[in-house]
């Protein structure tokens, strides 16, 4: 069923990854340009695992773009790996300070196992952001299936670790100290509901933001060419929509950062609950 | 009434969701500014702080504003 339709979406997608604008153009300037054209997928190659849809889409493609972006320029930049560091190679030890200030603020010094993971999560989510606010191009972080991914590995990632180091002892995460018996089944349930809803708001959080963003960037596009293609005076208004987009773009850029900083100190906190379960 | 012009409305009132998470972001920033007025040199190190849960809240608006374009849109 999903396969149909997607081929359905790609038929009558005629190539171009972000043509919202042109489009609108094209109708007389008179309709809203479809917000939304620009999370369509395309199947690049065509593959098919035991009767899967495995196709390579341009969401595949963006990923490979993102993860080359980020080994790249790390390899780049720690090439010459001396004391006094470069600028590039500056900007590489600060994304692992970061991160790694990070992690010691919530976790400790214990937390640092978790470096890679925690690393590559920011790495890639902050790169897919910053590579989708490039106009025309993808953004991978907008569809739901990849933040959920990530959060799902997030939540089983603190289910396995918390019950190998602390045993059976990590379900003390369900029952708060302090807390009066008879009101405890309370308290645990919505301890154990939270726990549970967690990976929903976490991808919900990344998935909402950037989809929201670009949508607000392509209706306020879409009112520049409206306002273009109208007649009379109110030609002159269009700058106007115009400005508010570089003012979006900026505050894209800062979501972006925030949205991939939130993700990761949400991972750490969680992670957190893995290792010290009784508070 | 149509089903179009009830995913107009519909869309109408998700949307005073996001005026709803901007009491949070304003009530957040406005208590911000009056603990950093009260102890200054303290400021600066709650500002991480300040942005994380500037973008908690603010993503509860941005659901439903997503409520919203996907009424419209989708």
């Amino acid at each position: 069923m999903r396969s149909a339709g997607l081929a359905a979406r790609t038929e009558t997608n005629d190539g171009g990854l972000d043509v919202a604008a042109p489009k609108a153009g094209a109708d007389g300037g008179t309709s809203m340009p479809d917000p939304i054209h620009q999370f369509d997928l395309e199947r690049l190659f065509h593959l098919n695992v035991f009767g899967y849809d495995a196709s390579f889409t341009n969401s595949s493609l963006y990923m490979v773009i993102v993860v080359t972006t980020i080994v790249g320029f790390l390899l780049y930049a720690m090439q010459s790996g001396s004391l006094v560091p470069t600028r590039l190679q500056s900007l590489a030890e600060m994304a692992y300070e970061f991160v790694a200030g990070m992690i010691r603020d919530s976790m400790g010094e214990e937390g640092m196992k978790f470096f890679p993971l925690i690393f590559t999560l920011f790495m890639f989510i902050f790169a897919a952001n910053m590579i989708g606010l490039i106009p025309g191009t993808f953004t991978v972080t907008s569809h739901i299936i990849i933040t959920a991914s990530l959060a799902l590995l997030v939540f089983l990632t603190v289910i396995i670790a918390g019950f190998a180091k602390n045993g059976l002892g990590f379900l003390k995460l369900f029952v708060p100290d302090g807390v009066p018996i008879y009101v405890l089944p309370l308290v645990s349930a919505i301890e154990v509901i939270s726990f549970f809803s967690r990976p929903i708001s976490h991808s919900l959080r990344l998935f909402a933001n950037m989809l929201a963003g670009h949508i607000t960037l392509k209706v306020f596009a879409g009112f520049i060419v409206m306002l273009m293609g109208a007649a009379g005076a109110v030609k002159l208004l269009a700058p106007l929509p115009l400005i508010a987009v570089v003012g979006i773009t900026a505050l894209e850029f800062l979501v972006a950062f925030l949205q991939a900083y939130v993700f990761t100190m949400l991972t750490c906190m969680y992670l957190n609950d893995a290792l010290h379960p009784g508070h | 009434m149509d089903a179009a012009s009830a995913k107009l409305i519909g869309a109408g009132i998700a949307a005073l969701g996001i005026g709803v998470a901007a009491i949070g972001v304003g009530n957040l920033f406005g208590q911000f500014l009056q603990g950093a007025l009260r102890n200054p040199s303290a400021a600066d190190g709650q500002f991480g702080r300040l942005i994380f849960g500037f973008a908690v809240t603010e993503a509860l608006g941005i659901f439903a504003l997503v409520i919203a374009f996907l009424l419209l849109f989708a």
